[in-house]
């Protein structure tokens, strides 16, 4: 692992057995977790190359707890690491050695579900797919629905502001959240938006939705369900070229179609799936498309039928087109599961999460198959195609030494490639540790500085989350004080990492 | 008035604007200047020159364009191409895509395709520390960094000068059709919106206007999914009567009135409650007792009032159905002591006066046209 954490307080260490005795003041019993055994399962998130045990773990049940310890942190000058189900990609919840891990698991009620104003109320610990799962008997969903969907909590999906393979037509995360409750490292409890479309005043809830746990905990969540569509189908299509492909997602956005998921596959991520779920891919294209519609029975055989002929004229070699719903399902299951497919080709993956402009897919993927061969790393990708979200997943073995550095590397030239071509480092995995030095190649230090005031105004002590998001660790004080020329650092003292 | 030609000039006038503590306020096409209290005090800078389209692609439903472009500019590039802005721009001839932004509202369509918020993908400005910088991407899905472009949105030009914007556009739907019912009473109203939405039909905007006898569903789409969909709506809703069908060109008009309030004319005062849905029809028969012509849009959710009532009754009324009340107009005496924006509750208030001192420390921007400007700290 190749990111530095902030170093720890050695003085907030020597503190730690007060520090759990104040804790346990505030949440009693089995809430505060301290032994070592204890402590590993908390040692990392998704991104598992990256692993540090907490300095102690509490697990509040109630607003008012988790007001007691954020209060209490602040006064004492402990840092908080805030956790939803721990399926972050991009390191969010990595602990810190000198940091209390907030875990919101406990939270995980549905308060209330209004089928009038179409929303549901839960505690942020209520898993995704639990929404759903609450509404889906009247016939509503909730729209986002990130792969880790049956695991991760709605509280987390506002601090990433998750995405899925439906956010084309349906949006992310911060689309489909009316209100959230929030809890300051002050300890104030603060509400921002509601159960009306537009909230009062600045939009504190959009800059809340994906600041990835480091503006306060989110202790209550409003989420705007929709009915169910009445029918989905999808067709599966492979195409000889990449090129032919990407130029099909675009005819058909052209066309004034938004699909509700339109995902691509290159052939060895191909390969990979069929060799593990076995569902019929066809072997010998270059690319394959899945494209769903959904919406009334009359619109998804109009659009079938629009599709696959825009289809036929890119020169698709394979066509199918799903006739019930087993069908349909079958089609996805070889996508749904190329992650762990593509697992089996090497010891390990490193997934990665860019977004570029759709028009330059041929481009980037020549460009990562160069990189391929100079890192001497496999690269598999599967592709939200509709909005150009990649996730190139690199191969690689940890028990080889270097590899993981090797993999790292190549995984960034990948990030600084999307952002050449106009991209961007992170389409919905969030920045998190993984991305944090990366920052600089799409923000300059102004930009970087002015987001960071924003954190600021939540934070001024800079106690949620330190390490994540950010290069350079500045204090508030300076940033309210200093007039920075472009590029120029008016603080080389201050920690980089 | 400064007419800043560059990026580069809002930096110096802002930057000599501060020198004299002078407070600057931002103009775009000046189709708001209802909104708040007079601001005789604060330098005016217009974007208009600050005008064009930078890039734009279709197939990739994003567009870059300079902040002062108007608005008539965009929408015509847009159809050209088949797309729109699908949060249907509340605006009034000469508004500009900044103003569009800055005010942060959004019409009848809000209710199924979001609102302006949900399509700002990124941008560049000025803030009132006289720095250029960016936030966001230009493409349709981005995480990267805090979403400042949402702050950006209703911020009502007190963060920072916006220079470049990139929003998110989508196809223009090639059918359109409006169901109308007629003669409803409002409780009848409220109940058809409501079920209409909660049908798997993708309503895309639903209004009631009393004064008129009018309730209006809109569905739109390719042509037989908006067939198949009437169907549905009008087996379903079948109890309320049975409606008029009116396509295209002609139902564009039934919603005009529903934008920007034009329903209730030239009346003096209007004011843009958002509430939840249902606590709608409870609040226009609290808000009855004064008199007073109202419309109902977003299915219930977002009520244009005439009413002369006190302010401090309407905002008690809004607030305690879990709505707020925004003042859009106004007479001056009233704007003078009526904060147009619905007031906070402290903590709130005093995170959002933090956000505002994170972009402009000095209170470059605080012209005194929201009435709650807190001093630079």
């Amino acid at each position: 692992m190749s990111i530095k954490m902030p170093e720890p307080d050695q003085a907030v260490l020597a503190r730690r057995d007060a520090i759990v005795a104040a804790l346990r003041a505030i949440v009693p019993g089995e809430g505060v977790i301290d032994s070592e055994r204890e402590l590993t399962p908390y040692e990392s998130d998704g991104l598992t190359a990256y692993r540090q045990p907490p300095m102690v773990v509490v697990l509040p049940e109630t607003t008012q707890q988790v007001a007691e310890i954020l209060r209490y942190c602040h006064r004492e000058g402990v840092k908080v690491v805030p956790r939803g189900s721990g399926t972050s990609l991009s390191g969010g919840a990595l602990p810190l050695a000198d940091a209390v891990l907030l875990g919101m698991g406990k939270f995980n009620r549905v308060i209330e579900i209004d089928y009038d104003d179409r929303l549901v109320v839960v505690q942020p610990g209520v898993t995704n797919l639990a929404i759903t799962r609450a509404v889906e008997g009247e016939g509503f969903y909730y729209a986002p629905d990130p792969s880790s969907q049956i695991a991760c909590s709605i509280g987390g999906n506002v601090a990433e502001n998750s995405g899925g393979v439906h956010c084309l037509k349906y949006g992310l995360t911060t689309n489909n959240v009316l209100g959230v409750e929030l809890v300051t490292i002050e300890g104030e409890v603060l509400r921002f938006g509601g159960k009306a479309l537009d909230g009062a005043g600045m939009d504190l809830l959009g800059v809340i939705v994906g600041s990835e746990g480091l503006l306060g905990v989110v202790t209550e969540v409003t989420v705007r369900i929709l009915p169910k569509p009445e029918t989905a189908r999808a067709l599966l299509i492979g195409f000889p070229a990449v090129e032919a492909a990407g130029q099909c997602v675009a005819d058909t956005i052209a066309a004034g179609i938004i699909p509700a998921g339109m995902e691509m596959m290159d052939r060895p991520a191909i390969h990979a799936a069929e060799a593990f779920v076995k569902v019929g891919y066809p072997l010998n294209v270059e690319a394959l498309l899945i494209v769903e519609l959904d919406g009334p029975a009359a619109e998804c055989d109009h659009l079938i039928d629009e599709v696959a002929a825009i289809a036929q004229r890119n020169g698709a070699t394979t066509l199918q087109i799903s006739s019930d719903e087993d069908e349909r399902l079958a089609f996805w299951a070889g996508r749904k599961a190329a992650f762990p497919a593509v697992g089996r080709l090497a010891p390990d993956y490193y997934c990665m999460d860019g977004t570029i402009p759709r028009r330059r897919l041929p481009e980037v993927l020549q460009r990562m198959e160069a990189l391929s061969q100079q890192y001497g790393l496999g690269v598999a990708n599967v592709f939200h195609a509709g909005d150009g979200n990649l996730h190139p997943l690199i191969l690689y073995d940890a028990n080889q030494p270097g590899q993981l550095d090797k993999a790292e590397a190549f995984g960034n030239d990948i990030l600084r490639l999307c952002v050449e071509v106009g991209g961007v480092l992170t389409g919905e995995h969030g920045v998190g540790v993984e991305k944090r030095d990366l920052m600089p190649e799409m923000f300059d230090e102004i930009d970087l500085k002015q987001q960071q005031r924003v954190k600021c105004a939540f934070d001024p002590a800079s106690l949620l989350n330190p390490g994540k998001v950010f290069p350079t660790l500045h204090r508030c004080a300076e940033l309210g004080r200093t007039h920075v020329h472009h590029g120029q650092l008016s603080f080389p003292d201050i920690p980089r990492f | 008035m400064h007419q800043p030609q560059t990026p580069e000039d809002i930096v110096a006038i802002l930057t000599d604007a501060a020198a004299r503590k002078a407070t600057v306020e931002i103009v775009g096409g000046g189709t708001r200047r209802s909104f708040g209290a007079s601001t005789p005090d604060a330098e005016q800078l217009a974007t208009t020159a600050l005008s064009g389209i930078i890039s734009y692609d279709p197939a990739e439903l994003v567009l870059t364009v300079k902040a002062g472009t108007p608005l008539a500019e965009l929408e015509a590039a847009l159809a050209e191409c088949g797309q729109a802005f699908l949060f249907e721009p509340n605006t009034a001839p000469g508004s500009t895509i900044g103003g569009v932004i800055g005010s942060g509202l959004s019409g009848s369509r809000r209710v199924s395709g979001g609102a302006v918020r949900d399509h700002l993908l990124g941008f560049e400005a000025v803030s009132g520390r006289a720095e250029r910088f960016k936030a966001g991407g230009k493409v349709v899905k981005n995480v990267t960094g805090y979403d400042l472009s949402k702050l950006m949105c209703g911020a009502w030009g007190r963060l920072a000068v916006l220079t470049e914007v990139t929003l998110k556009v989508l196809p223009n739907p090639t059918q359109s059709l409006t169901l109308v019912w007629t003669a409803l009473d409002d409780a009848a109203a409220w109940d058809l919106m409501g079920e209409a939405m909660r049908l798997p039909a993708d309503v895309a905007a639903a209004a009631h206007d009393p004064q008129r006898g009018v309730t209006l569903l809109r569905i739109e789409g390719f042509g037989p999914s908006v067939g198949a969909r009437a169907i549905l709506l009008k087996g379903a809703l079948a109890r309320f009567g049975v409606p008029q069908e009116i396509a295209a060109e002609e139902g564009a008009l039934l919603w005009r009135p529903f934008a920007n309030a034009a329903a209730l004319g030239q009346s003096p005062t209007i004011w843009r409650l958002s509430v939840p849905r249902k606590e709608g029809l409870g609040i226009v028969h609290a808000l009855a007792r004064d008199g007073g012509q109202w419309i109902a849009d977003w299915a219930g959710g977002l009520i244009h009032h005439d009413t002369q009532s006190d302010p401090a009754m309407v905002r008690a009324t809004v607030t305690a159905a879990g709505g707020h009340a925004m003042l859009l107009r106004a007479p001056d005496d009233v704007r003078a002591h009526v904060p147009a924006q619905h007031p906070l509750p402290q903590g709130e208030a005093a995170l959002a006066a933090r956000i505002r001192r994170a972009f402009d420390p000095a209170g470059l921007f605080e012209t005194g046209r929201f009435l709650d400007q807190p001093h630079a700290d």
